[in-house]
């Protein structure tokens, strides 16, 4: 056993730790032994490579290598603990970004590597050269697409710039002509490798990064977080052909998968096809028809709806983002476990594309502890509703409106919704009649079974907190 | 148009009348309800007992609000029954009355309001969309009827509903049919099972199957070989339909106890459901209802308003008058529908009625206008009616896929082409590459499909994590050539030891949150 044996070994078994790590997540027994095969195949691969690596370097190098990764893991490990539930997609989006600056600085360390050499060099073998060349394009330019996507994507799940789709006017043909312009700046670069098309490149795939989500709105996120998840694996798995790395290579592709898998989960949710969301136009378009159905809506109050809640048999909490918003989770959760100590029996309807990141609304909800195992997911729940006393639709809108199955001409026809209005009686928190992310009226808001509860969800669900304890002070004494 | 001069109109007013038919017990208005109109910015006037039959006095509707007098010189008159001609007689000219006046069956009757110059709402008229539902008011007295048909089947029946072990000895829950799951028979089954017995209900239509299941009934389908007939909702069911139903009601006629049949289709007598060789086959004590005994009944036998013996002992119910017989609740409901009615027709909240022909709600119900006759509605407004609001929206068909097969196993083959030809031309190098690389990718698909939806955040953290590994690139380029180099790499170490590092915390603290309760 050599040293560069070993190393391949630990590459082989950190690439198998990695699989375990993923297909321990599929259930919540296996999860956190998921993470635990992660951190072991991390810890392995990271090992052996700088073992490997520390034969051929100076010390200094060696300290550099240690104070970086010092200093990130820090970093990481001081967000990892602070960071709210409700900022997740914030924090997933920056460390998509990480990756995909990193892939754009190797594939730069690449080719000032090689070049360095010039033709007659020893580290990339002669008839490889010109396909090197093309693996440093294609690195550099996954990369730099992943950074500034899930930059812009930070900045609008962060509010710091607006979340409407930006458009300019061709976009697509922008789109499209920048992928022309990608793969002539390649055949170029292989031809005649220069560091004027290196800048290009890196400028042209910026630019396509930051044009591709700024055109996508705030409702699509769930699927441009999942998108940038699948490039950002790209990305590794293109520097793992850069440096022949077959870790890097196994790693990237199951990353890419994943957030590939994710993608077209959420686009399968939303009834539109991956190609459709990167285009945009959802939206976009003034809302055609939808105010045929419109009518009077009806208005109740916290103590209403809290009788309406005490007399219930079965509760459906159905949230979307604006529970988030509010940060209404940890009341709701009370709610929760109040309704649940008198007997009622309460779940949670929640839509794939709920919230700003697949799977959002599970950790909200798993963070003000309530328990996973009434939580389900839309299939699980949607014939249950006919059976149910009352859904409360807490910061939702487009994902439980009729129109998407009622109406062939709405914006949102076909998309699968929630069937709340299949419940004895429904009550929507919402602080205005204001139409959803869609743009699309709720012929929902005007059903006879629907009472409207207008204002900030979280002091809505404090009220009628307040007005159960009130109807029932027994329960409210309990610890 | 009116808006602006009707603000200076005096409200116009508002008469609830005494019911004449006999055996009528409901009332147009409620001491409730009138609140409701008077919120519309109307005067209401209140026959004196107009409400007494259904326990409604007049000092309750004064201190609602209301005034006790003369309720037909009313500009609005609001009334259960169809008038007799010396009540048309009582309208005003330019009146508006409404009520149920079955415009289908009595054209005298709409001839004799057009003669009085008034204009004529008929609430059975209103359309079945779900806008108009909180005015349909022949819904919610089936509603009222379906409950009321169980109340009265267990009054002659002598036994009891739920089954029960005592120390005297084990009682069998009685079985209950229910022909016909519309909103009477929807009521009915859930009534029934309220009461503990074991409920079966029947409808040609199939889907509605897990309505009556969630009311606590069974769903008996009617078994035919049906050759690929997508519609279930054929009105007129066909003979090989109407032999086999003929089968399954012959059946349970001999096995339940209690028969309700509400079987109904608009616009023809009732469906003949139970023949007499069906009720002699029944167990002596059981009961029938027949809902429908009005339309000519569903059950061989029935007389409409009598309750008759059968000559073996089966109770044959043929009440006409059911939702009467909840007086209080029918009159209501029925005249919160009536103040829903009124609220279309009052955009203003003003206490001035305005007929808008446009509205379609509003056209189907006016049977005259200012002495003209306008029934039947023009079909236009039948067609603008979407399905039944009873029926649940049926699930859109799926959308059909673009992609045909051939166009798939096109691509497909396209693609296996494409990357054959790729590795086949490529050194050795990129091909053992592309190798694990597409492996890689199918383990990745089919790993991942398995994922919980509930973990798919701290799915994306954990991969987030482990795209780290694009570490190793840099690891294996720091401090090997110029500065320059170095730099770059450190960077590169520094932001992916942030995911690295990052990824697995907080996918850690994740975790750590979900509770099983």
């Amino acid at each position: 056993m050599t040293s560069l044996t070993a190393a391949h070994a630990a590459d082989l078994v950190a690439a198998l730790l990695f699989v375990l790590s993923l297909a321990g997540l599929s259930q919540h027994r296996t999860s956190r032994a998921g993470v635990a095969y992660g951190i072991a195949g991390m810890a392995l691969a990271l090992t052996a490579t700088v073992v490997v690596a520390s034969r051929s370097i100076s010390a200094g190098a060696v300290a550099l290598i240690l104070l970086a990764t010092a200093i990130g893991a820090a970093l990481g490990l001081w967000r990892a603990r602070r960071v709210e539930m409700t900022e997740m997609p914030e924090l997933i989006a920056v460390l998509h970004s990480f990756v995909g600056l990193a892939a754009v600085l190797v594939g730069w360390n690449s080719y000032l590597e090689v070049e360095r050499h010039g033709d007659a060099q020893s580290a990339v073998a002669a008839d490889l050269l010109s396909i090197h060349h093309a693996e440093v394009f294609i690195g550099i330019f996954i990369g730099a697409v992943t950074f500034t996507g899930s930059v812009v994507a930070y900045l609008k799940l962060s509010a710091k710039i607006a979340s409407r789709p930006l458009v300019l006017p061709g976009k697509n043909a922008l789109n499209l002509g920048a992928l022309g312009a990608f793969v002539a700046l390649t055949a170029w670069f292989t031809a005649s490798p220069g560091l004027g098309l290196m800048v290009a490149v890196t400028v042209l795939a910026l630019l396509l990064g930051w044009h591709l989500v700024a055109s996508i709105g705030g409702g699509d996120m769930p699927v441009v977080v999942s998108m940038l998840n699948s490039y950002s694996g790209w990305a590794a798995a293109a520097a793992g052909f850069l440096l022949d790395n077959d870790l890097l290579i196994v790693t990237g592709a199951l990353v890419g998968s994943s957030g590939a898998y994710l993608s077209y989960i959420m686009c399968r949710a939303m009834n539109r096809s991956f190609l459709s969301v990167i285009a945009g136009g959802f939206g976009i378009e003034a809302p055609a028809g939808g105010d045929a159905e419109q009518g009077e809506h009806h208005e109740i109050a916290a103590r209403e709806a809290a009788e309406l809640l005490a007399a219930a048999r079965s509760v459906i909490i159905t949230p979307g983002y604006g529970m988030a918003v509010a940060q209404a989770q940890h009341p709701v959760a009370d709610l929760t476990r109040r309704l649940r100590e008198r007997g009622v029996e309460v779940r949670f309807g929640v839509h794939p594309v709920a919230g700003r990141l697949p799977g959002h609304m599970n950790v909200l909800l798993a963070e003000a502890k309530v328990p996973y195992d009434v939580v389900l997911e839309m299939d699980e729940i949607n014939e249950d509703f006919a059976d149910t006393s009352v859904v409360l639709v807490i910061g939702a809108n487009d994902t439980v409106n009729p129109a998407a199955l009622d109406d062939p001409a709405s914006p949102i026809a076909g998309m699968p919704v929630l069937k709340v209005w299949e419940a004895e009686r429904v009550v929507v928190f919402k602080r205005s009649m204001a139409s959803g992310y869609a743009g699309v009226q709720n012929p929902l808001f005007f059903r006879e079974n629907t009472s409207m509860l207008f204002g900030d969800a979280r002091q809505s669900v404090d009220q009628i907190l307040q007005s159960l304890d009130a109807a029932d002070p027994a329960l409210s004494a309990r610890p | 148009m009116s808006g602006y001069d009707s603000s200076a109109r005096p409200p116009q007013r508002v008469g609830v009348v005494a019911e004449s038919a006999p055996g009528e017990t409901r009332v147009a208005a409620t001491p409730a309800t009138v609140r409701g109109l008077l919120a519309l910015g109307y005067d209401v006037v209140v026959d004196p007992g107009a409400g007494a039959a259904s326990g409604f006095d007049d000092a309750a509707y004064a201190a609602a609000g209301a005034a006790v007098g003369d309720a037909w010189a009313a500009d609005v008159v609001l009334k259960v029954n169809a008038p007799s001609d010396a009540e048309v007689a009582r309208l005003r000219g330019g009146a508006t009355l409404v009520g149920l006046l079955a415009p289908a069956q009595h054209p005298e009757l709409l001839a004799a309001l057009a003669e009085r110059g008034v204009t004529a709402l008929s609430l059975d008229a209103v359309p079945r969309i779900s806008r108009a539902q909180s005015m349909d008011v022949l819904s919610s007295m089936a509603n009222i009827a379906g409950y009321r048909a169980v109340i009265e089947a267990a009054h002659a029946f002598g036994r009891f509903f739920t089954g029960q072990v005592t120390a005297a000895g084990k009682v069998p829950p009685a079985k209950v049919l229910v022909a016909g799951a519309g909103v009477a028979g929807l009521a009915a089954v859930g009534a029934a099972s309220s009461l503990g017995a074991v409920v079966r209900a029947t409808d040609p239509r199939p889907e509605v199957a897990d309505q009556v299941k969630s009311l606590g009934g069974e769903y008996l389908a009617v078994q035919v070989a049906q050759e690929a007939s997508t519609d279930g909702y054929a009105k007129a069911t066909s003979a090989d339909y109407d032999r086999a139903a003929a089968e399954l009601y012959r059946a349970q006629a001999a096995d339940v106890d209690i028969v309700i049949t509400t079987a109904l289709i608009p616009g023809r007598p009732a469906p003949k459901l139970l023949t007499a060789e069906d009720v002699a086959a029944m167990k002596p004590g059981s009961v029938v209802v027949d809902m429908a005994a009005a339309q000519g009944g569903n059950v061989a036998g029935t007389v409409p308003g009598r309750t008759v013996v059968t000559d073996n002992g089966v109770t044959l119910i043929g009440y006409t008058d059911l939702a009467s017989r909840l007086p209080a609740q029918a009159s209501q409901l029925f005249g919160t529908n009536l103040v829903n009615l009124l609220k279309l027709l009052t955009p203003g909240k003003d206490g001035q009625l305005a007929v808008d022909f446009e509205d379609v709600v509003q056209r189907a119900v006016t049977v005259v206008r200012d002495g003209e006759t306008t029934w039947p509605p023009p079909p236009v407004a039948v067609s603008a009616a979407p399905a039944a609001p009873a029926a649940p929206p049926a699930p859109a068909a799926p959308a059909p896929s673009r992609v045909t097969p051939a166009v798939r196993f096109g691509l497909i083959g396209a693609g296996m082409l494409a990357l054959f030809l790729l590795v086949a031309f490529a050194p050795a190098q990129l091909a053992e590459n592309f190798t694990v690389f597409a492996l890689a990718v199918v383990i990745g698909y089919y790993v991942i499909g398995k994922v919980h939806h509930a973990l798919h955040t701290p799915l994306m953290s954990v991969t987030n994590a482990i795209s780290g590994i694009v570490v190793i690139g840099a690891l294996l380029q720091i401090g090997h050539e110029s500065t320059l180099v170095t730099v770059l790499s450190f960077v590169a170490i520094l932001l992916t030891s942030v995911n690295v590092f990052g990824g697995f915390a907080v996918t850690r603290r994740m975790l750590s949150m979900f509770s099983k309760g």
